[in-house]
This record gives C-alpha cells, structure tokens and sequence, in this order.
C-alpha cells in the first residue's frame, strides 16, 4: 500500500468532482455512498501505508511522492507532492478513520436536507484539504491545505446560507482564520529567505546550521507560524470564530470544528518542531497562551445553555491544553491528546447532534432533560465521551492530559511559568469536569423541562448510532496508545519520538539538549502524584456538577444570581466579540468611507474637477475653434504631435 | 505567415464589415463573434509555436514605414507581452459575447469600436517601434472613449471625459519624453530610430533617466491606475457598459504595467532602483486603501473598481520588488487580474441585466434563484481573494514572496491586503447572494443561460489551469524577465543559505557539530535576512550562488 499512499486524499478530490460537477444528475443515495466510500478506502490504504511504514526501519520511514512541480521562479521551486511519514500517517488515519465514521453518520443527519448532494460534495472536499494539510512535503502545500480547509469550513458553516446568523459566521470564520494566515504567509517568506527552501526536508535540515538558538529570527519565524496556529486553532487573540461556528451542521462541527481541522495549528507545531525548539522564547508564548485559552475557554463553558456552544467552547480549551503541551516541549503528548480528542470530542458532537435532531433542532438545554430512558445509547456514548474529556482514569483523555500537565510541571522550556501553567491547566480540568457534566445532567437526566419536546425525542437511527458506539470504543480505549511513558509500552512516542524534536543537530546544542530535558528524565512518583492530583479535582468537578444539576437543580439557579456579575461576564463571553468590533471593524469601516467620501471624492476628484473648470474657463477665449467633441481634440493631439515631433526631427538636432 | 498582423489587424478588418453592414442587420454580432474567435484562434500560434527560452523578440515582422523618421513597422513578442496578446485575443471573445443581450441599440457602431479598441490594445503590445507603440496608445483612446459615452450609464459623458482627459495628461508627457529619448539616441549614434531594441542602448545620465522615467512613470501611472491617480477608474468603471469594463480592467490597465516592464526598468535602470521607494510606497497605500474604499462601496460595479485598484497595486508592487520572484509574480498577477476581474465585471453585468441595478442592497438571497451563477461567483470571488488552488494565489504569493525578500516591511504591509481583500469579497458576496430574498423582483431572476455559461466557462477554467499548473505561463515568462532584472542590473535578494556555501557544505554541517565549521557563525539577527547589502560570504571559498536569480 505505500507506493498507494499518494492516492489517500485524491480520492475524495475525485468524490468532490464528481458529487460537485454532477450535482443535477447524481442519485442522492448514491452521493452519500461515493462520499463516504472515497474516504473509507482511503483509510484503508492508510492503514495498509501505516503497516507498511511500519514495517520499515526507523531512519527510512519517509517516502515522498511528487506529483507534478507546481511553482518555480528564479531561486524558488516547489512540488506538489505528498510525504508519507510517522506524523502524516498518524494524522492521515485520524482523518479518514474519524472522518469516515462523520461522514456516515451525516446520511442519517442530512436525510431530509435538500442540500444533502452539495452537502457530501464539500464534505469530501474538505477531507481533500486536510489530507492534503497534513500529507504536504513542504510549507506552500500545507498552506494550501491550510487554507482549503478553511474554505470548506466557510462553505459549511454557511451551508444553510439564507440565514443570516450562519452566513455571518461563516465568513467571521474566514476573515479571522485570514488573519492567522497573514502570520503563516510572512512564517514562509522568512523561512524561504533564510534557507533557500520551502520543502520540509531541506528546511529542517538546514535550519539548525543557520539560525542561532534564542535568537530574533527563529523566533520570529516561530511566533509567526504561531499566529497561523492560533487562528486556525481557535486560541487567544483570534479563538472568536469557532463558537459561532456552531451554525454549520453538527457532523461539521464535529469533523472540522473538533476532530480535524482545528487541530491544524498543533499538527504545524509538531511538524515544524525542529524549528520551535531553536525558539525557547516563542515555546513559551505557545504554552502560555495554550494555557490561558484552556481556562478562559472551561470558564465561558460553564454557562452556556446551548448544547453545541457548551461542546465548543470545550474544544478551545482543549486545544489550549495541545497548545501548552506543545509549548513544554512534549509534542508527542500534544499529538496524542489530538488523537484522543478527535474520539471523544467527535463523539460529544456527533451524540450532541442526535440530541439536538431527536429535539426537532432545539439545542437550548434549558428545554431538554430526561433525555436518557428515551435515548439510550447516545445517553451511554455521550457519558463515554464526557468521561473521556473529564480525565477520569482509564478512559482516553486521562492519558493524553496528564501526560500534558506532568510534561507541563517539568519542563526545563517553561522554567518558572511551568509550575504555575500546571495550577491553571489543573484548575481547567476541575472545570472542564463540571461543565460537561453539566451539560449530561441538564440533557440526560433530571425532569423534562419541555413536555412537548421530551414526547416527542426518540432514538436516533443505527446510520447514527453505530458511529457513537465505535467512537466510544476509541474513546475508552484510545488512551492505550500512551500509557505513561515509564512503562516503555507508550506507543505514541515509539512511533512519533523519531520525527519531532530536533533533526540534524548542528551547532544546536543547546536546543537540543533542551528537547532532551523536555521529553526524557521521568519522575515516576512525580507522575502519580500529578496524575492523583488532576483526577482530585475532576472528581470535584464531577461530582459537584451531579449534586447541583442532578440533586438539587434549584441550587444552580441560586448561585447563578448570588454571582450575577460573574455570570454576566461570562454568560456574555467576557464581550471580547463587542470588544473587536469597537476596537478593529468599527474604525476600519470608518477608515474606509473617510477614504471615500472626503480624500477621493473631495480632495482628488475635487482637484480634478477644478483644474478642469479653470481649463473651461480659458478653453471660452479659444470658442471658435473649439468643437465641443473630444475625439476631435483627439486627432488634434494626434496630428499636432505628428508636426511637433516632424519639426523636432528635422529642424531640432544639430 | 505574419501573424502578429493578423492578430492585430484583423478585429479591424472586422470591424470595416461591419461599417458596411445595414445599420439594422442582424449581422453586427454574428460579424464581431467571428472575427474575435477567428482572431483567437490566429493568435493561438504565439502560444503553441513561442520558443520558451529565448529572450528575444519572436514572431518579429519589421519593414520600413516613415524611413526619414526612422519610423518602422516593428512587430515582435517576447516573454513579456506575448501572455499579454493572448489575454487581449481571449478577452476580446468575452467582451463580445456579454454584449450580445446587453447591447441593443446602434449595435453597429457598438461592434465596430470594440474590435477597433481591440486592435488598438493588441497593437501596442506587439509594437517594438516607439512611434508605432505612441500611435496605437493613443488609437485606443478614441473607441474606449465612445464605448464609455455612447454606451454608458447616467454619467457617462463625465466619465468619459475624465477618462480621456486623465490619460492624455500621461500621453503628453510620454510624447515628449520618447521624442527626447529619441534626439540623444540620434545625438549619440548619428542614426535616427524610434525602433525600441535600438534606443535600449542609449546612455543616459542619472538626471536625464530620473526625468525621462518621471515623464513614463506618470503616463503609466495613470494608465495602471497607481494611487492617487486612480480616481478616473471607478467612474470609468461604473458608466461602461459591460464589454467596456471587461476590456478596461482585463486589458488597458495591463499596458500601464506593461509600460514599466517594457520601457522604465530596461530604459532607465538607474531612476527605476532609485525610484522603487516612491512606487513601492504608492503601490501599499494603493494595496491597502483600494481595499478600504472597496470594502464601502454600495456599488457593485465600483467595488470592483477599487479591488482593481488594490490588485494592481500588487502587481506594482511585484514589479518594483526588482527581483524574479517579484516580477514573475507581478507578471503572472497582470494576467489573473485580467481573467478574474474580467469575469466579476462579466458576473456583475449578468445581474445587472437582469435586474438593471447594481446596488448590493437590492439584492441578497439570490443562491436560491441562481445557483450556477452562485458557483462561478464563488469561484471568481475566491480566486479574487488569493485562494490556493486559484490563479490569485499563485501570482500573489511571488509577489509577496519578491516583495518581502526586496524590503521586509514592504512584505508585511503588502500582506495585509490577503486579509482585507477577504473583508470586502467576502462581505459582497454575502450581501449579494446569502441570506433570504428580500426583494421580490429577485425572486424571479433567471439562472445562467448557455450562452452566458460559454462565455464564463473558460474564464473558470483558466482559473483553476494557472492555480493548479501555473508552469506554463510562469516558463513562458522565465527567460525574459531574467533578462529585463539583467538590464537592470538589479541584484536578486540574498538568501542567507546560498551565501552560506549550499548543500554539500550544509549536509556536512548538519551532521557534526563540533569542529572548524563553528566560525561560520549562524545569523543572529531578523534584520539581514534578506536585505539588500550582502554581507560578504563566510566561508573561505567565496561563492556566486547569491546571484545566481539574475543569470
């Protein structure tokens, strides 16, 4: 399969061809199988690719196909062409693997939607694009993944267009993710003019011998792909985007918004890592921000009613947690946590989107409640998944967290900010325990608050339940993949260790000595520590969140109003969205019509206007001769010219 | 077979018939569809039959015409302009075929004056003579001017005039800085020639190039339209019918462009280097602020208009950078504008047809009515935007690329555009054709016809062909843009590898650490990542790979 490899995201580029160009003609039922069948081979030959590769010595686990070059100028080339290596094959089996159980589900979802065709065709597209993302051999392709995935999520958060509100967010979407992309672009410009390339290869290879650790330039390669990271990846400044997001379809929310896309910005940090551990400077506003975002995000969680808002905000936060663990310098657990995230976030999302189609669309789970004897197994899958994301041990996010905040709490990167990024990331997990319980109890449990709405709920069908339970099976077992690190079975850093960190080590000493602190030297007793320590407090979490939405639900109310400052700040999302309309839009808008309206309209044209008048003016003394029609001062021109030049030319030189 | 003369004077031997059809016939179209996809299919050869790695003039046809003078009938095309003929032949089609349920009075003058504007546009890109070049310049401005004022909108005699006015300002200028040029060609040979490939060998002074670029610089100027000359555009814009805009932006603003590949940077190479801060500078503001005032515009058409204005900046801005990379770009960048603004005028012209505003608040809503005019909207719209995959893309990452390897903070500022130009596409797009139909004369609106599909279907495919295989264009541009940086004589940004020593040298670095290779000391410092001063080479062995882009 690995000489196959290639053809992984091609397949569904032909799905999106086709369901795209034959959209009049094309049976609906057929749509919907080519969609899902394109990329359910394509996770098939990953897999085979995956054994391949595996199969292969460590130091040759690399192959690269290209298809055709694509840009040259001057000193400047860059292929199309695809790499298939431990981390693209990892990612490469999240999305066709997650992605293929999203598109199913979305045949039972999208049944009665008229756009069903449209639908599977931008779905597959977008599978294209993040193939292609995370399959690149060089930065420009990966851009181009990057920036395709970022279409398809414009195209499907819009895609009930005629509303207002999710055309809206749609292109909020866009514009903020263009502004991360802004930093990615210049990230390339430096890299292009420091190493003479863009291909992976040649950069990484390179990249140590030219810059210097902790100098101005790695970092500011660094931080600037780090901006591209945090609008694609929703993080502080730029994370504004995604809870509105929540407008598209939810299998979208949960492919795009939770799985795949939005965990672009953690893949870039891995696959460039060679370059983040030149730049400890920029390591540590990844961690930093990574850490700020979790809580921030887990605090706003708290008190949304909407179901999907609740899951969204989540996924900022958990993308924080990939972002410190990325910053510490542990980007195997960064990948891992992404893995186990895509399991049990897909699977929240997907349950949530069972919910929300067996409650006719309502997602205010404020009229839900005693969901569960009604829905039994998305009641169970969902509960799976919360667990998953709370950290409760053995099932898959216990794993990938605590490997985070103990690669947190050590690391030699952070210095200092380690300690106190675990505190907040610790503290996030409390958080995070609570409100996704929250949200179990207020959905499953309880009485129902809306009579009409619980009559009505039923199960969904299996087309969308089986996909539950097989991303609860991932979500209880994924963890397995990366039990702690001391005991040598943690397959993650098995396969990863060798492609992330540092390749080629020149004169990096220093860097790399770092990269060795921040994965090796393992604290056993630490570990456990930490690890009974975070499970504490989710334990907390959880357990407060059953006793005041499950036991008590008037007391919720109570605090809610006995801290209605807080609430407010935080029911209004600390009102950063009406902070960057004032502070960015407004002006800009403004900008924008002062240009208009005064400097092109008055001052230029103005100029114009008179220079021209005052020509009129002179123009009456010359009236007998003057015809009125400019072609004719055209040819004028034209002869007088002729003459004047004839004249020139034959009396002027010499 | 004198192909070049053909290509530009057939549209004109078109338009001869068509003055002598009946003023009522049926015929004007049928003659001008012909013609045009004749003249298409003619000017294919300089596609299939140009050698790609030349420099030189190809296609050349030079007899004598005004021999006194010095004056010929210098034809040739070479790697600059040739992309651009094609652009003119292939638009030329388009410009037709919108007209045809657009246009329905005096079509026979109509029809006439569009294939004489396309002779007169074709003309100056074939041109090699001076004095031929001045003519057709100056030609086109008289059909351009009737299709604006005959045809037009409300205000089209306004915006005639000011068309015309604007653009004669620059032509007088460049009169009398191309007869100059021409006296000290003479004064230094003894020959009289206005023949361009002659005159590129005049000495000039530093003050004479900084006077004669001026003079150039401005025609041009105004012609592209560089801001803050830009002003006459947006009224152009809006008052032409839609053949008019098409052709404005997808080809008369190039020869603006062209202008400076052509003439400024071979002729004056000292003033072009000396001159790239004013241009650079006037080109951001141009980038920035055309996406600003766009960003506002309640017209469609205008908005447009203004997008133009940012797009060309680029373009200046990739031609200014003075580098391969840049220029390709900006080159490449002449050739996108042409196909995607020539296809949003062409997209704007179908609604306004349909529903004779072009006010973005009448509208909204309109996927519903017509979705296959919403998916080639989307498309042309993206590929305004830049989006990888489209042709946008391609051209405007070499320019940023050039752009930022020439001067940094000329790449950052200029890279702000990407976002913007997503601000105000984007919005229109969702004004226009998101949300529900709130007009009930919308609810009606026909979708796309066969004959608007042929018309837009190659544009699109055109779209996709340079951002997915741009390998074409960018070869057949290659050989003489290297040649034009050669006559510049400006020196390609340094990357900090290549003065390093290249691979086998970095391979060797990368896997040892410790040993003598620990006095090339890394690059500390942001600030000489690609400046224009090459510090010199660290390694014993001096290397020429630093220059290798201009060879």
């Amino acid at each position: 399969m690995l000489d196959l490899f290639w053809l992984i995201p091609l397949l569904p580029l032909a799905g999106f061809l086709i369901n795209g160009i034959g959209i009049k003609w094309m049976p609906k039922r057929a749509a919907g199988y080519l969609a899902c069948a394109t990329v359910g081979i394509g996770f098939l030959i990953a897999a085979g690719a995956f054994f391949d590769l595996r199969a292969l010595p460590v130091d040759e686990r690399s192959v690269t196909h290209v298809l055709f070059p694509w840009i040259t100028a001057g000193a400047f080339h860059v292929d199309v062409a695809f790499q298939w290596d431990q981390l693209s094959a990892v990612m490469a089996l999240v999305v066709t693997g997650v992605g293929f159980l999203i598109h199913v589900y979305s045949i039972g979802y999208m049944a009665h939607d008229p756009g069903f065709k449209r639908y599977f065709a931008f779905l597959n597209l977008f599978t294209f694009a993040m193939l292609v993302l995370v399959m690149a051999d060089n930065f420009l392709l990966l851009f181009v993944g990057w920036e395709g995935v970022g279409l398809c999520s414009y195209l499907l958060i819009g895609f009930w267009y005629h509303k207002d509100s999710a055309s809206d967010a749609g292109k909020k979407a866009f514009i903020v993710n263009r502004i991360g992309d802004f930093g990615a672009l210049l990230g390339m410009f430096l890299v292009f003019w420091t190493t003479g390339s863009l291909t992976f290869d040649e950069v990484f290879a390179r990249a140590p011998g030219l810059l210097v650790a902790g100098a101005a330039l790695p970092t500011a390669i660094t931080l600037l792909f780090f901006l591209g990271a945090t609008g694609k990846s929703a993080q502080i400044p730029l994370f504004v985007w995604l809870p509105d997001a929540m407008e598209g379809p939810t299998p979208v929310s949960a492919l795009i918004h939770a799985a795949t896309m939005v965990t672009a910005g953690v893949y870039l940090f891995a696959r460039a890592s060679s370059l983040f551990l030149l730049a400890p400077g920029a390591m540590v506003v990844v961690a930093v921000v990574g850490g700020l975002t979790a809580i921030l995000a887990a605090t706003i969680g708290l008190v949304q009613n909407d179901i999907k808002r609740v899951l969204a905000y989540s996924t900022v936060s958990q993308l924080g947690y990939m972002f410190l663990a990325a910053g510490s310098g542990a980007f195997v657990a960064a990948i891992f946590h992404l893995v186990t995230h895509a399991f049990f976030k897909a699977l929240l999302f997907l349950g949530s989107g069972s919910v929300i189609e067996a409650c006719h669309h309502e997602q205010d789970m404020q009229k839900m409640g005693g969901l569960g004897k009604k829905m039994p197994v998305t009641r169970a899958t969902f509960l799976i998944g919360s667990l998953a994301l709370a950290g409760v041990p053995i099932f898959a996010g216990f794993f990938s967290k605590d490997e985070i905040l103990y690669n947190t709490f050590t690391s030699e990167l952070l210095g200092g900010w380690g300690v106190v990024l675990w505190v907040v990331g610790a503290l996030a997990a409390l958080l995070t325990a609570f409100y996704i319980i929250r949200a179990v109890a207020l959905t499953f449990y309880g009485e129902p608050r809306d009579k009409k709405i619980h009559d009505h709920a039923k199960e969904s069908p299996p087309v969308m339940t089986v996909p539950l339970m097989l991303l609860a099976v991932g979500s209880v077992f994924g963890g397995f993949l990366g039990i702690p690190i001391w005991t040598h079975l943690n397959a993650m850093h098995n396969w990863l260790g060798p492609v992330v960190g540092l390749r080629g080590d020149a004169h990096g000493a220093g860097a790399g000595h770092v990269a060795e602190a921040a994965q090796g030297g393992h604290d056993v007793g630490l570990e456990v520590l930490l690890m009974a320590v975070s499970v504490g407090l989710a334990l907390v979490g959880i357990a407060y969140a059953v006793h005041i939405y499950v036991r008590n639900p008037a007391k919720a109310r109570a605090i809610g109003e006995r801290f209605q400052g807080a609430y407010r700040v935080l029911w209004n999302k600390y009102y950063v969205d009406e902070f960057y309309h004032a502070a960015v839009v407004a002006p800009f808008v403004a900008f924008g019509r002062f240009c208009w309206r005064v400097f092109d309209v008055q001052v230029v044209d103005g100029l114009v206007n008179g220079t021209g008048q005052a020509l009129r003016g002179l123009g009456s003394l010359l009236r007998p001769i003057q015809s009125g029609s400019t072609p004719s001062y055209a040819t004028a021109i034209l002869v007088g010219a002729i003459v004047i030049m004839g004249y020139v030319l034959i009396g002027g030189p010499r | 077979m004198p192909v070049l003369t053909l290509v530009t004077f057939l549209p004109l031997v078109g338009a001869l018939v068509i003055w002598l059809l009946p003023m009522d016939s049926r015929g004007h179209r049928a003659t001008a569809l012909a013609t045009v996809v004749v003249t298409f299919l003619v000017s294919l050869q300089l596609w299939f039959g140009f050698d790609r790695s030349l420099h030189t003039m190809q296609f050349v046809e030079n007899l004598a015409w005004i021999p006194g003078f010095g004056v010929s009938y210098h034809l040739g095309v070479d790697g600059i302009s040739v992309l651009l003929v094609l652009l003119s032949t292939f638009l030329g089609i388009t410009a037709v075929l919108s007209s045809f349920s657009a246009v329905e009075n005096r079509t026979r003058s109509y029809y006439a004056f569009l294939l004489v504007l396309q002779t007169g546009m074709t003309g100056v890109f074939v041109s090699i003579d001076l004095f031929l070049f001045y003519v057709f310049w100056e030609a086109m401005l008289i059909p351009m001017y009737f299709l604006i004022g005959v045809w037009g909108g409300e205000r089209r005699l306004y915006a005639a005039v000011k068309f015309f006015l604007y653009t004669m300002v620059g032509s007088l200028l460049m009169l009398v800085a191309l007869i100059y040029l021409v006296i000290e060609h003479y004064n230094q040979t003894g020959t009289l020639s206005f023949d361009l490939l002659e005159v590129y060998g005049t000495d000039l002074d530093r003050t004479e190039q900084l006077w004669l670029f001026a003079a150039y610089a401005l025609a041009f100027a105004i012609k592209v339209p560089l801001f803050p000359f830009h002003t006459w555009l947006p009224d152009a814009h809006v008052e032409a019918p839609t053949a008019g805009s098409i052709i404005l932006a997808g080809v008369l603003l190039k020869m603006g462009t062209y202008g400076y590949v052509r003439f400024c940077l071979p002729l004056f190479p000292e003033a072009t280097v000396a001159a790239v801060p004013v241009i650079a500078v006037l080109s951001l503001i141009g980038i920035i602020y055309g996406a600003l005032v766009a960003m506002v515009q309640p017209d469609l058409k205008k908005l447009v208009a203004y997008s133009s204005v940012s797009h060309l900046g680029f373009v200046m801005l990739g031609v200014f950078a003075l580098n391969l990379q840049g220029l390709q770009g900006g080159m490449l960048q002449m050739i996108n504008h042409g196909i995607s603004t020539g296809a949003l005028f062409l997209l704007v012209g179908m609604v306004y047809e349909r529903r004779h505003t072009r006010l973005i608040e009448q509208f909204g809503g309109l996927t519903k009515v017509m979705p296959a005019f919403a998916v080639c909207f989307m498309i042309i719209t993206l590929s305004s935007i830049g989006l990888p995959g489209t042709n946008g893309f391609v051209g405007e990452f070499l320019v940023l690329l050039g752009a930022f390897g020439a001067n940094k903070f000329y790449g950052v500022l200029a890279s702000t555009g990407v976002i913007l130009a997503a601000v105000y596409m984007l919005w229109m797009f969702q004004r226009v054709m998101f949300g529900t139909i709130r007009h009930k004369e919308n609810e009606s609106l026909k979708d796309l016809n066969l004959r608007e599909w042929i018309t837009v279907a190659p544009l699109l495919a055109l779209v996709f062909w340079i951002g997915i295989y741009p390998k074409p264009f960018l070869d057949t541009m290659d050989a003489s843009l290297v040649h034009v940086l050669e006559q510049v004589g400006a020196e390609a940004p340094a990357i900090e590898y290549d003065i390093r020593g290249g691979d086998e040298e970095h391979a060797h670095l990368g896997i040892d650490a410790p040993g003598p290779e620990a006095e090339t000391a890394p690059i500390e410092d942001a600030d000489t990542g690609g400046g224009d001063d090459v510090s010199a080479p660290l390694d014993p062995e001096p290397t020429t790979d630093a220059g290798e882009e201009t060879e």
